[in-house]
């Protein structure tokens, strides 16, 4: 049974859900101890296969920055008993599509696939992750190395401004703390990777026990359970893998720092590190990026794009992780603006919601854009957000897959006091990193600071 | 909000297809579960006959000013969206007026009916609802996305940012501003510089498919508030568009609201212009513009493509899935799983009313810039020679089988209905989708790939650091080499005065 969650100000927010969000499931685990799920959507013949391996980049070791992703990328590349490149050719040949992505927490993979090939995803799943270094060689490495080494330059370095979050990361995180590197790791390191790596890094974090597998879609679920029984029963347990951890993180005094970059414009980013996912203050920093800058009549966009114009864009985010999250604020000035001055705006808006809380019709239109959200992402079955996927987020972070009502409580509980409370808690004036990217050669254009100097 | 790297960049694919429960190709086999004995990992498990889409019905309903309206019933999730499609687009553009649809459609949520800019946004936020304006070539819209308990008050300011845009002046400034802006910030960026270079050098800057839908620097100085009225009082007629509706309402539920917030939109006289022919690209070029330091070059090859109503439709998606279209399509299997040159290679036919681009194209490490382009080369020429059976039955199969996913979110299913207005494809054309792309035979495939794809005669655009680059792709031979600055191509950035 589910709890039903009352707030205060339930009664004078307007709902947009009649009933409770339910995404119902069935959940099992093999005795390797691979945790399974099942949810039955029979709206279109499609069937989603989505595995999170629990290990990302802030697994890595030093000296092997990007490591998580890379190998991502070698699973692709052929197990025991599928020939390298039969894994993407099988499955577009039964209808199928697959992807996968890497976080500091994660590793996620997916497969959709027409209903009646439910069997050949299970089967190429399970062979990759019971035989995968039956079939490894260096040659397999090294290939994906350049595409890896690829991805980096067409993400990051031949995009304007793309090494502002390597940066921001390296200033906000100590170099022992787990976020402190990016997922997609450093030249270097993608080129010290080795296929001995490779097998230690498979043996110790691609196993059952370390994984969890939804399935969701046009599924007949005692027939499916008998699948996932017959193609991953036999692989063996590996040793318990303990949940990641991570020192302190805080930021004592605020960090000033320029970049230049090929760009017209020069852009603005503040950053402070906030609570993690689904923690407390988590929900209220989501609300506040909102009141900030979600919308035309958001406080920041309407002051520096709206009525100033002198920026061309704002944003505000509370980007959520598993060990720590950002509250990461970025403008791009408008050409004749300094960042200086769009910098001065952003303080001003801050200290305003600290000094008084916001109206209700804020924080209303915030919540109920955010319950508007959940039914959206109510919609797809498959892939990246889609229902799979976010069964298994939750059941990775809170142990309950079904955790859409809980989680969207969390907003329909907020009260005003609480945004302006949880911005004096966390955007504090000295515990951010302030990263100003200017056209190379103007150094004049970043912020100073309050010193005014660098 | 997680943020994740994915291990596939989508290759510019804009496939069009939907499977239909066709399963000629795979082996019927009960599915057999097998407890507690070791399964047979020496071949892949024969798959069960492949399923069909059971979509609803498509409800044609007509409005008392003949406003056509297709719905589609949905009823999973209590949302709607509705999408009202005007057949006037970015290719209407008068020459000293380009940007105008464009730019009218960015408008339209800037003040409507009784609220000014700011007033329309919160009411349309505070519904937790979506309201979207854009002009595409050939038509234009608006969309909204709401909660069904909003279903009232969002359509009401969905009709308003419809059918009574009041075009503030200021607005226009600002928004003139925020566009002379972003043309500044293209030179940024070089996937934009290729694709306004391959555009023009494809139909030349007198071709409506050459120019910037967006406005160049001129136009985007001139362009009047009584141009943008012109604009939406010329084309917003009820005789010039339809109605899209998909999600949980029924025809029973919505007629009398829209009769009551469309029913009287007036008609007029519209004219569509016709688009004048192009020709076909003659030679090969080489069009290199300098980007100084460029970790990658942007390779985007191309030349005249085909009409979206062409005869060889079927033929030339399954062509351009084996070539490009795919994870395991040709391009991208040489180009990134054979020689990691690349993060991702693919093509792409845009189909239009009258012929639009074909385009083949990959980001590749600078030091290989020459290598890439002689195995685009490579794959371009084979492609001509002949096709296998596996790859055949691979991309027929890819194409079919996987369309029912397309018909997830309503959002999804508007965009599958949109063709079948814009193009009047008849009701049964899903149904009859997978058929006709079954029906496609290895000669097809190959008849259109040497009718189509000519690798004497295309347009080679790279965008990289000419220094590192040029000897190399001299070196290949093929074809007189063009250079041009990034200003060249996109005119020098805008500036902008201070402040408002």
């Amino acid at each position: 049974m589910k709890m039903k969650t009352l707030c205060a100000l339930a009664s004078i927010l307007p709902t947009l859900t009649t009933a409770q969000l339910a995404v119902h499931y069935q959940r099992f685990s093999l005795s390797n101890g691979l945790q399974v799920i099942l949810h039955e959507d029979h709206s279109v013949p499609v069937v989603s296969t989505n595995i999170w391996y629990h290990v990302g980049s802030a697994r890595e070791k030093p000296g092997r920055t990007g490591f998580a992703h890379l190998f991502e990328h070698i699973m692709f590349e052929g197990s025991g008993h599928v020939p390298l490149g039969m894994f993407d050719e099988w499955l577009e040949a039964a209808g199928g599509d697959n992807n996968a992505s890497t976080n500091p927490d994660r590793t996620n993979y997916w497969d959709n696939v027409p209903s009646n090939a439910i069997e050949l995803a299970l089967f190429l799943e399970s062979d990759r992750m019971g035989y995968l270094i039956d079939a490894m060689s260096p040659g397999k490495v090294d290939a994906q190395r350049d595409v890896v080494k690829n991805e980096r330059r067409q993400s990051y370095e031949n995009q304007p401004y793309g090494m502002s979050s390597i940066m921001i990361d390296e200033n906000l995180y100590p170099p022992d703390h787990p976020y402190h590197w990016p997922t997609i790791g450093s030249m270097e390191d993608l080129t010290a990777a080795s296929y001995d790596d490779v097998v230690e890094f498979f043996r110790k974090y691609y196993v059952p026990n370390n994984a969890s597998l939804v399935i969701a879609g046009d599924i007949d679920p005692e027939n499916t359970k008998s699948l996932v029984q017959k193609w991953f029963g036999e692989i063996p347990p590996g040793k318990p893998v303990l949940p990641p951890a991570a020192p302190v993180a805080y930021v004592s005094q605020e960090k000033r720092l320029v970049m230049e970059d090929k760009v017209q414009l020069p852009r603005l980013y503040l950053n402070w590190i906030t609570p993690p996912h689904l923690q407390p203050g988590d929900a209220e920093l989501d609300v506040l990026a909102n009141i900030l800058a979600g919308g035309k009549n958001s406080r920041l966009y309407k002051r520096l794009v709206y009525d100033l114009q002198i920026a061309q864009d704002v944003s505000a985010n509370q980007e959520s992780q598993s060990l720590s999250s950002k509250f990461a604020i970025e403008a791009t000035a408008r050409s004749g603006h300094t960042l200086a001055e769009l910098e001065q705006v952003i303080r001003q808006e801050i200290q305003k919601i600290k000094n008084t809380a916001p109206a209700l019709r804020e924080l209303q239109r915030a919540v109920n854009e955010y319950e508007a959200s959940f039914l959206n992402r109510l919609e797809r079955i498959g892939g990246f957000g889609g229902k799979a996927d976010q069964l298994n987020a939750y059941f990775t972070e809170t142990g309950n897959p079904d955790y859409f009502n809980e989680d969207l409580a969390r907003y329909r509980a907020l009260a005003p006091d609480d945004i302006q409370s949880i911005a004096m808690t966390y955007l504090r004036d000295d515990g951010d990193v302030v990263l100003s990217v200017v056209p190379e050669g103007k150094r004049d254009l970043a912020a100073p600071g309050k010193e005014g100097g660098q | 909000m997680n943020f994740g790297i994915e291990r596939i960049c989508e290759p510019n694919t804009f496939l069009r297809s939907i499977s239909m429960g066709i399963s000629a190709f795979l082996f019927l086999m009960p599915m057999s579960a097998g407890l507690g004995q070791k399964p047979d990992r020496t071949k892949p498990p024969r798959l069960g006959p492949s399923p069909s889409l059971k979509l609803p019905p498509i409800q044609h309903l007509k409005l008392p000013n003949d406003l056509p309206v297709l719905l589609m019933e949905k009823h999973q999730v209590p949302l709607v969206q509705f999408e009202l499609i005007v057949f006037t687009g970015s290719a209407m553009d008068p020459p000293e007026m380009k940007g105008v649809a464009s730019i009218a459609a960015a408008m339209m949520d800037e003040g409507a009916g009784s609220r000014n800019a700011l007033e329309l946004a919160d009411a349309i936020d505070f519904l937790g609802a979506n309201v979207n304006t854009f002009a595409e070539q050939h038509y234009s819209g608006v969309v909204l996305h709401t909660p069904l308990s909003n279903l009232d008050s969002a359509l009401a300011l969905f009709a308003d940012v419809a059918l009574h845009p009041t075009f503030p002046a200021e607005e226009l400034e600002r928004i003139r501003k925020e566009r002379l802006t972003t043309l500044a910030q293209w030179h940024d960026e070089p996937p934009q510089i290729a694709t306004v270079l391959l555009g023009k050098t494809l139909f030349g800057t007198a071709h409506p498919y050459g120019r910037v839908q967006f406005g160049d620097e001129k136009s985007l100085r001139s362009i009047s508030v009584n141009d943008l009225k012109k604009f939406h009082s010329t084309y917003f007629r009820a005789n010039n568009a339809s109605l899209i509706i998909v999600g949980d309402v029924t025809a029973g539920s919505i007629l009398p609201k829209l009769e009551q917030l469309f029913g009287k939109w007036d008609k007029g006289k519209v004219e569509q212009p016709s688009i004048p022919p192009v020709e076909q690209v003659k030679d090969r070029m080489i069009y290199l513009v300098d980007k100084p330091g460029a970790p990658q070059s942007v390779i985007r090859i191309g030349r005249i493509g085909a009409p979206r109503l062409t005869e060889d439709y079927f033929p030339l998606l399954v062509m351009n899935t084996i070539l490009g279209g795919s994870f395991t399509s040709r391009l991208n299997q040489n180009l990134r799983e054979q020689h990691g040159y690349t993060y991702g290679a693919g093509s792409a036919f845009e189909f239009l009313p009258t012929p639009g681009a074909f385009e083949a194209g990959a980001d590749v490490q600078t030091k290989v810039t020459d290598k890439s382009l002689a195995e685009f080369m490579k794959e371009l020429n084979g492609i001509r020679q002949s096709v296998s059976d596996t790859e055949l039955m691979r991309a027929k199969n890819y194409l079919t089988l996987r369309y029912p996913g397309n018909f997830q979110s309503v959002a999804q299913v508007a965009r599958q209905l949109r063709d079948l207005v814009l193009y009047h494809l008849p009701d049964d054309y899903f149904n009859d989708y997978s058929r006709r792309i079954l029906a496609v035979t290895k000669e097809d495939v190959e008849r259109v790939a040497r009718k189509y794809i000519d690798p004497e005669k295309i347009a080679i655009v790279v965008v990289g650091d000419r220094k590192s680059i040029e000897q190399g792709v001299a070196s290949l031979k093929l074809g007189p080499i063009k250079h041009l600055s990034i200003d060249d191509v996109l005119g020098p950035a805008p500036a902008l005065g201070p402040g408002r």
